[in-house]
């Protein structure tokens, strides 16, 4: 791989992608204005047999493993001293930045009494039983994180005026103190990751009995969150190949899916482990709505983690891609199936995202995505390359 | 480090975790108990007539708006079909067959009362970030503070009973919950919709005393003749000569979830009436158990934090040296 330092890409900020994006992006602006005027019920189908819709399914509980990459890289880089692996660091934090940081914003939409958030980190209203109030300081607490890992990329341009003094020494401290905040990278991502299936005990016997896990709620959480973090980068490293036309990071990347196989085989053992000792099994093999997405989670697992058990798969840029959506798919799936099709309050009440819903949550992701091309081009992120190797 | 290490480290990591979460932890959270001067409802499904004017009589004493049915010509009246942002108890009704026999199973028609059950061990309490759902020490009664909650919906989610519930509709909106009347206590009033009770059906008083009076209609013979307190227990007497239900033996309430301060009889199983079949331990316990073997005092993140900092710092370490020295690898 490249051993050249980050650059900006350069080139036009302005192009028909651009744009497209950014009218989605205006729309989901437009989704925010109405919410705020007249309330969560006039935008979402929300209701108190599904109090929690996808703007805190997909945009939060989704989205955030989805921005696992940050993580799990700092983790393999950093942690487990995978120096190789540094070219993919930058751009999996400016992925992670912004998914967690666009998660924050979905919430404060989905926040009834919004104006009150700030009760969350005051002691007199913090209450440390609730693993909502885990969720939410240590989310809170990673995006400052994340926002400092990455600014290196971004101190320099802020150097102008009253700051071209305090920047140099800004970026002193920050290179000093990076380790911590490294380590602090890794540490709060566990604790939510694993907090975000903690959620679910609390809700007993509604959530149905295959994402009913009891105490590995936490540890399937987790694992799955760190295969999705792996999985976006690939995912993440072969659109941006293809994209801005530079030359695929495969054989790294083959590297990377051997360690993807490795835990993947680890999550289906304790996931079916699982099933097995409490009993569950049985449910999985009724003809219910339940069990049917339950196999489409569980084949989003399966055929990875074959896929993957062979080497030239792995060095196939095609099928490794494909490997690494269907592991999100599945992720995506278990935290849907936990939270929304596995979750029964009585009779009665039923969910599908209202159109604002998704107007809003596609909205956030194409801002994302918009977001991610216009730094990748103005900011040191991807890896400098030798003009000649450019197509 | 090489890939063997990795895995034997990310292993170990896994195990560590797999310890913390799976094992029983040496210290589970103590369960709640049962206040002996709290407050509850004793409701009598066998007693009640379906009048409803416990509902009402809520809606006045709690201010809440009248609720109008889609399908009502002319909206007129409060028609609840279940409690809402908008109502806080409502009468529901069982129906079977061919509906003859009041508190039959099969080819009969039973009422029950819907509203907070005032957990022992509540979930809303234990799942709300910000206190704004409390227990009441003494009392025992579950209240709720718009002023401190922040709208996130999780009691709503955590709430086995599902009686917290939102006003969605509002561009402001709050969580509506039964809170026992505990606004009327200041003038000698109890919660309403016992004090209108024209049948007794709904009892307020403590918990412990009726949890008494309703071991005393469980051990009368059915059918037989007895005297049926209404309004408040141990309050002015107001009791009259009523006929003894045919009771199943269960007083929901008693053990379900560590037990509820509103406690019920009824001639028809409970499930048949839209009350779950609980554990006796409440769900609150298990989570909070493993958020303080996880989090407690901050241990366990900090030795985890000091160890990546450890890697962290050694690590980066390196690359510092190594881009002084020319490139790495």
């Amino acid at each position: 791989m490249s051993e050249h330092a980050p650059a900006p890409l350069g080139g036009k900020l302005v192009t028909p992608v651009t744009l497209c994006l950014g009218a989605i992006s205006l729309a989901a602006g437009l989704v925010m204005i109405v919410r705020f005027i007249f309330g969560l019920g006039a935008v979402t189908n929300l209701s108190d047999g599904y109090p929690f819709g996808i703007w805190i399914v997909y945009d939060v509980v989704i989205g955030s493993a989805f921005a696992c990459g940050g993580y799990t890289m700092a983790l393999l880089v950093y942690i487990f001293n995978k120096g190789e692996y540094h070219p993919l660091v930058r751009p999996a934090l400016l992925a992670s930045v912004f998914g967690y940081s666009l998660a924050a914003v979905s919430v404060m939409m989905d926040m009834g009494r919004y104006w009150n958030a700030w009760h969350i980190f005051w002691p007199a209203y913090a209450q440390v039983n609730s693993v909502l109030f885990e969720v939410a300081t240590c989310i809170s607490l990673y995006i400052m994180v994340m926002w400092i890992e990455f600014s290196p990329a971004f101190l320099d341009k802020l150097a102008f005026g009253f700051l071209k003094k305090i920047v140099p020494n800004v970026k002193k401290i920050v290179a000093k103190l990076m380790f911590l905040f490294i380590a602090l990278g890794v540490l709060l991502p566990s604790m939510h990751q694993s907090s975000l299936g903690s959620m679910l005990i609390i809700l007993g016997n509604q959530i149905h009995p295959l994402w009913r896990s009891g105490l590995l709620l936490p540890l399937e959480y987790l694992m799955t969150a760190v295969l999705l973090g792996f999985a976006v980068v690939v995912f993440e490293a072969t659109l941006v190949s293809l994209g801005f036309r530079r030359p695929m990071e495969t054989p790294l990347l083959a590297k990377l899916a051997k360690f993807i196989w490795g835990l993947l085989l680890a999550y289906l053992a304790l996931r079916i482990g699982g099933l097995v000792m409490r009993g569950a099994l049985p449910h999985a093999f009724q003809v219910t709505l339940e069990s049917f997405w339950f196999w489409v989670e569980m084949i989003c697992f399966i055929v990875p983690a074959v896929m993957l058990a062979s080497t030239a798969n792995r060095n196939n840029a095609g099928k490794l891609f494909g490997a690494a959506v269907l592991l999100m798919l599945g992720g995506f799936m278990l935290r849907i199936n936990g939270f929304l099709v596995g979750y029964e309050t009585g009779d009665g009440w039923h969910y599908f995202p209202s159109l604002p819903e998704l107007i809003l949550s596609v909205g956030l992701i194409s801002f994302e995505i918009l977001a991610y091309i216009v730094l990748v081009k103005l900011l040191p992120v991807l890896p400098a390359m030798k003009p000649a190797v450019s197509r | 480090m090489d890939r063997r290490h990795f895995f034997k480290a990310s292993l170990a990591g896994s195990a560590a975790l797999a310890a913390a979460t799976t094992a029983r932890p040496v210290q589970a959270r103590e369960a709640h108990v049962l206040s002996p001067d709290a407050l509850g409802l004793l409701y009598d499904s066998t007693l009640c007539i379906g009048c409803k004017a416990c509902v009402a009589a809520c809606k006045q004493s709690n201010d809440m708006p009248p609720e109008f049915q889609a399908n009502t010509e002319q909206p007129y009246w409060d028609m609840p079909l279940d409690i809402s942002g908008k109502t806080l108890t409502v009468i529901k009704v069982y129906r079977h067959g061919t509906m003859d026999k009041k508190d039959e199973e099969q080819n009969g028609y039973a009422f029950i009362k819907k509203s907070c059950m005032h957990c022992v061990d509540p979930s809303c309490v234990s799942a709300c970030p910000v206190s704004a759902m409390q227990k009441d020490a003494k009392t025992g009664v579950v209240s709720y503070s718009k002023d401190a909650c922040i709208g996130c919906r999780y009691c709503v989610a955590a709430c086995p009973f599902g009686v917290p519930r939102f006003t969605y509709d509002q561009t402001f909106p709050q969580i509506s919950k039964c809170q026992l009347c505990q606004h009327r206590w200041k003038d000698g009033k109890y919660s309403a919709c016992a004090e209108v009770c024209p049948t007794g059906a709904t009892l307020f008083g403590k918990v412990a005393d009726l949890k008494k009076e309703a071991a005393r209609r469980r051990s009368l013979k059915p059918g037989t003749q007895t005297a049926f307190p209404r309004g408040q227990l141990g309050g002015p007497e107001q009791s009259y000569p009523g006929v003894v239900g045919k009771y199943v033996d269960h007083l929901y309430g008693e053990t379900e979830f560590g037990g509820t301060q509103m406690v019920m009889l009824s001639g028809v199983p409970f499930d048949k009436l839209g009350y779950p079949d609980l554990p006796p331990r409440s769900d609150a316990i298990t989570s909070e158990t493993l958020q303080h073997t996880l989090y407690g005092g901050l241990v366990m993140p900090l030795v985890f934090l000091g160890a990546l900092a450890y890697a962290a710092k050694r690590n980066t370490k390196q690359y510092d040296e190594e881009e002084k020295g020319g490139h790495h690898e």
